[in-house]
């Protein structure tokens, strides 16, 4: 596309420009305008609902269907994926809690499915949009912070609702000011506590967006070569990525049942 | 990169979809996992069982067999000795029976000798008498005699 008329820098820009819809004004924005807090980005929303859409309608259809007999290929692999993430659940969690195991899966598969959306060729969505006259388009919901963070400040929310389920709210707010240091440390506590806190979803919803954001830029360069030698780089970096979007599905879900069985825990 | 409203539709939607994955994703699937873990659990156990059972099955119908050889024996054994028992027996009868009829015989052939001995002394009076009247050149009167004749044959 480098060759259409666009300059390096407009091709970039615009390849990491969401699709943007002021709420407030009920209008789209373009180029450069910047709009509050009352602006969603269609793209990243219907994506990752789609995407969400397609997670529920596979896993759904096996278990409509399950059977404890011989189990058919879609069966299995969901089984797979569900005793996988069943697995890492009771490896770091050993309470009783029927919500932690499916939200992992949910995370997992989730996270997995945008990141996935990267090894398209980045300008394959944008194009056909073009088409029907969309301007802007970013397939991948999790180079949007709006999505990582959606997601960590969901789990954080999750681990304060069950710490104030499971322990009580005064027993909770004891640990907050005694834990660590005791009661003579109250306020220094709370600061460490409140750093603590902040830096769970923080890092998080950063991790996942830093790693497929910066994937993305890559694959946005890489982009810029031209044609015939573009494989050179892009192959070998969506094989990498390949192991990227696991992993980082695998991490998110990971940290998040550390997170809400510590939640569980006491101090 | 801006934080707007896209994050709480985001929040919205993750929450919808654990809602869903809790209830209609994750219970079937892992009930399923579940009763054929239970499944293949039992069907182990049982082929288990069903080996023991061959294993007692295979001990049991092999003392069968033993004692079942052993009674055969036994029968054998026990035909074998009614046998030399019946022989033995056949043999005492044949030997009792071969006995008596000796003992018949031998009384018959003493009787015909005691006959023929009765018939040769009647004979030889007779043949005595003939002489004895030759030698007299006359009729001796039979019934005159015969009392004496008899006498004689008594004496014989």
């Amino acid at each position: 596309m480098s060759e259409t008329g666009h300059s390096t820098t407009g091709y970039i820009v615009h390849h990491l420009t969401n699709l943007r819809f002021d709420l407030t004004k009920m209008h789209f924005l373009h180029g450069e305008e910047t709009g509050g807090f009352g602006v969603i980005h269609l793209d990243t929303l219907l994506f990752s609902a789609g995407l969400g859409v397609l997670f529920l309608w596979l896993f759904m259809k096996a278990a409509k269907t399950a059977t404890s007999g011989v189990p058919g290929p879609l069966q299995n692999f969901c089984e797979i994926m569900v005793d996988f993430v069943d697995t890492q659940v009771k490896d770091s969690f050993h309470g009783r809690n029927p919500v932690i195991a499916p939200l992992a899966l949910t995370i997992f598969v989730w996270v997995f499915l945008w990141n996935a959306m990267d090894l398209l060729p980045v300008d394959l969505l944008p194009a056909i949009a073009g088409l029907f006259g969309i301007p802007y388009l970013r397939s991948v919901p999790s180079t949007d912070m709006n999505s990582t963070f959606g997601m960590s400040i969901s789990v954080l929310l999750l681990v304060y609702y069950y710490s104030i389920k499971v322990k009580g709210p005064g027993h909770f707010a004891m640990e907050i000011l005694t834990h660590p240091f005791g009661k003579w440390f109250m306020p220094f506590n709370l600061l460490l506590r409140i750093v603590e806190d902040l830096a769970k979803p923080i890092s998080l919803g950063l991790r996942l967006f830093g790693n497929l954001y910066a994937g993305e830029l890559i694959f946005i360069l890489i982009a810029l070569l031209p044609w015939w030698l573009q494989f050179t780089l892009g192959w070998p970096w969506a094989v990498f990525h390949l192991l990227i979007i696991t992993l980082q599905a695998f991490i998110f879900m990971v940290l998040t049942i550390v997170y809400l069985s510590m939640a569980h825990e006491d101090h | 990169m801006n934080f707007n409203a896209t994050l709480i539709g985001q929040m919205i939607t993750f929450g919808l979809l654990v809602l869903f994955t809790m209830k209609y994703v994750w219970p079937p699937i892992i009930q399923a996992m579940q009763d054929r873990q239970k499944r293949i659990a039992d069907g182990l156990a049982s082929a288990e069982r069903g080996m023991r059972e061959q294993e007692l099955a295979k001990t049991k119908a092999a003392q069968l067999l033993k004692e079942a050889k052993q009674q055969a024996a036994e029968i054998v054994a026990q035909a074998h000795k009614r046998a030399n028992e019946v022989v033995e027996q056949s043999k005492l009868d044949a030997r009792t029976e071969g006995d008596r009829q000796l003992a018949v015989a031998k009384a018959e052939i003493e009787q015909e000798a005691n006959r023929a001995r009765e018939q040769l002394r009647h004979q030889v009076v007779s043949l005595a008498i003939a002489g004895a009247g030759k030698i007299l050149r006359r009729e001796v009167d039979e019934a005159a005699n015969a009392a004496l004749l008899d006498d004689l044959v008594a004496q014989l």
